[in-house]
């Protein structure tokens, strides 16, 4: 075992906290926590899923919360015609998000820097306008989905617990995943391309090839979460793809702290609550959100999981 | 015939208009390196600016001109409290800062605007249809729109190629320790260049207004039609932001009008209604994917660094 550091330890009381809760908030009688964290816990994986690619692939993708709005589409749309089962709606909206991922990543990854930020953005807005043109599924306003996806029985998704403990499974098998997929032969390749793509390239390895099968697993990620989430609102609707709500994704992904694996989680968690506490506290809160987040650009490098670090140098 | 003209002209009104926000963010980028997604806020400042000073004097004219100052003045200041310590760091952390800076704006336009959009009104004299050609008439404002950012976008041209001023800010663009060493002061050129870009963006908001509502939030769809077109166009260039910027807006502008009709010869009456709207919205991002797909660096790529 490697020593004790303050972020481990954080960490591990976060994950904890996650776990715990629906157990707090039964004692508590508080409904609303766990339907927050239900919330937190399903964006903290589109978090992850995006830090797959950005913080270990260097692919800034701007247009993630298309994937969102794919997976919760899936969901919506078979919903609506008629299917119900999450065994089908669950790999239909993996099967989306993956068909879309490898065309748009496929032409995205033609470029890099600030011209892929940007494509994928448009990208993205692209899917916003097909979504809200889908007069049978809603169009602009959306869509609502009457009836949870249904496990037969394997997991009531009607039940705020154990719909709770199923988004917090998902994350956690995600996490491992990534885990996984960045310690693997695979995984350095794709790092070694963030690093220096002329130099792998000049080794022998498909820089493309890796980086695009990379994205690809990133955005079907990113759809399970969007499956998720469509069951969590009962509703899906355009505005889960618009522009700003990919640039949230990243806000967490870089406030946790960017190529840490629990960092996202860490981003999702502190960006969430705080949106929910200035919410309270004033109408206006973003008028404190904004500067916060300039603030922390100019000041918190390396995110929360960076600001953490610092304590054991010290 | 008639219809024809017209849907030319207004998509050549637009795309002039998206030449005024595209050449601020890419001259941002081009020379400062800084990717700035507030640029669309300085368009939605530039359209309240207009509406509140064109309510306070009464005249079109002298509240646009206000608000070009105004627009001015706050990307100057922008740029000297927060943008400034962004120049040289990553492209993610300018994003993200600037990211910040599109929601405080929107929040600050509800507080001190309300949630309710503005209207502009037009005076008279811009509102009355002017004949082009015989028996074709076209709204003066439209004109209007046409003609200043023509005349916009050959003095920026001109000042970029022909002045002193311009000759630093493209030695700065590529090599800024030079330009320093050479004893100018890069910082305050800097800034000149953000406001130039901020004065632009509140132009092609103060312009748009009166067509549209001025609303919170205005300026984040143009904003991603801004990136397109500096994308179709190649980041840096001026002259690949204009003649893009033309494209788009022909390529929007007609889209939207014909491609129903057109699709109504194929399709059925239903499906085609329903499909065009969707259609003529991707058009545009369908021609960026086939132009990335030829030409990865744009169409008109500025000189490589």
């Amino acid at each position: 075992m490697k020593a004790f550091t303050v972020s481990k330890a954080v960490t591990a009381l976060m994950l904890a906290g996650l776990v715990l809760l629906p157990l707090y908030s039964q004692a508590s009688g508080n409904v609303f926590i766990l339907t927050l964290f239900t919330r937190i816990v399903i964006l903290a994986l589109a978090a992850a899923s995006l830090n797959l690619i950005m913080g270990y692939g260097g692919m800034m993708s701007f247009g993630h919360a298309a994937y969102l709005g794919i997976g919760g589409y899936a969901v919506g749309m078979l919903a609506q015609e008629g299917v119900g089962s999450g065994f089908i709606q669950f790999p239909v909206a993996l099967a989306a998000s993956a068909l879309y991922a490898l065309v748009i990543g496929a032409l995205s990854l033609r470029t890099r820097g600030v011209y892929f930020i940007m494509i994928t953005l448009a990208f993205a807005q692209m899917a916003y306008y097909v979504a809200s043109g889908l007069a049978r599924y809603g169009g602009d306003d959306g869509l609502t989905v009457y009836k949870r996806s249904d496990f037969s029985g394997l997991v009531n998704l009607g039940n705020r617990t154990q719909f709770y403990y199923l988004c917090l499974a998902c994350l956690f098998g995600v996490i491992f995943l990534i885990w996984r997929i960045a310690n693997s032969r695979f995984g350095l390749v794709v790092q070694g391309l963030r690093s220096n793509e002329q130099r792998m390239q000049a080794i022998g390895f498909p820089a493309k090839r890796y980086q695009l099968v990379c994205f690809v697993i990133s955005g079907m990620m990113c759809g399970l979460a969007g499956a998720l989430l469509a069951n969590n609102t009962d509703f899906i609707s355009p505005a889960v793809m618009y522009w700003t709500r990919s640039g949230d994704l990243m806000v967490m992904v870089i406030l946790g702290g960017m190529g840490t694996l629990f960092g996202p989680v860490m981003g999702a968690v502190v960006y969430l609550l705080l949106e929910e506490f200035l919410s309270q506290l004033t109408e206006y809160w973003a008028l404190i959100m904004g500067p916060m987040l300039l603030l922390i650009v100019l000041f918190g490098r390396g995110g929360i999981m960076g600001l953490l670090g610092r304590f054991n140098r010290g | 015939m008639l219809l024809v003209v017209e849907q030319f002209l207004n998509g050549l009104q637009f795309g002039l208009l998206l030449f005024l926000l595209a050449a601020g963010l890419t001259l941002v980028f081009g020379i400062m390196d800084l990717v700035n997604l507030a640029h669309g806020s300085l368009y939605m400042m530039g359209a309240y600016f207009a509406a509140t000073f064109a309510a306070w004097t009464g005249s079109f004219l002298l509240g646009a001109l206000l608000a070009l100052g105004a627009t001015l003045l706050l990307g100057i200041v922008l740029e000297m409290s927060a943008l400034r310590h962004l120049y040289g760091r990553d492209h993610l952390d300018h994003v993200l800062a600037t990211f910040g800076l599109i929601l405080f704006f929107n929040e600050a336009v509800r507080l001190i605007w309300g949630p309710a959009g503005l209207a502009l009104p037009l005076p008279a004299w811009l509102t009355v249809p002017v004949p082009i050609l015989p028996g074709i008439h076209y709204p003066a404002y439209r004109l209007a729109i046409i003609a200043v950012a023509l005349l916009v976008a050959l003095l920026l041209y001109l000042g970029v190629m022909r002045t002193r001023i311009g000759m630093l800010i493209r030695a700065g663009a590529s090599n800024r320790e030079m330009i320093g060493a050479l004893g100018i002061n890069i910082k305050l050129l800097y800034t000149l260049v953000f406001g130039l870009g901020a004065a632009l963006a509140g132009l092609a908001g103060l312009m748009q207004a009166p067509i549209l509502t001025v609303q919170i939030g205005m300026g984040e769809n143009i904003l991603i039609l801004a990136f397109v077109i500096i994308v179709i166009g190649g980041i840096g260039s001026i002259r690949g932001a204009f003649l893009a910027a033309i494209f788009v807006g022909m390529i929007d502008t007609l889209g939207r009008a014909f491609l129903p009709n057109l699709l109504r010869q194929v399709l059925s009456g239903a499906a085609a209604s329903t499909a065009a709207p969707a259609l003529s919205s991707m058009l545009i991002y369908l021609v960026m994917a086939i132009v990335l797909v030829v030409r990865p660096e744009g169409l008109f790529p500025a000189n490589r660094r």
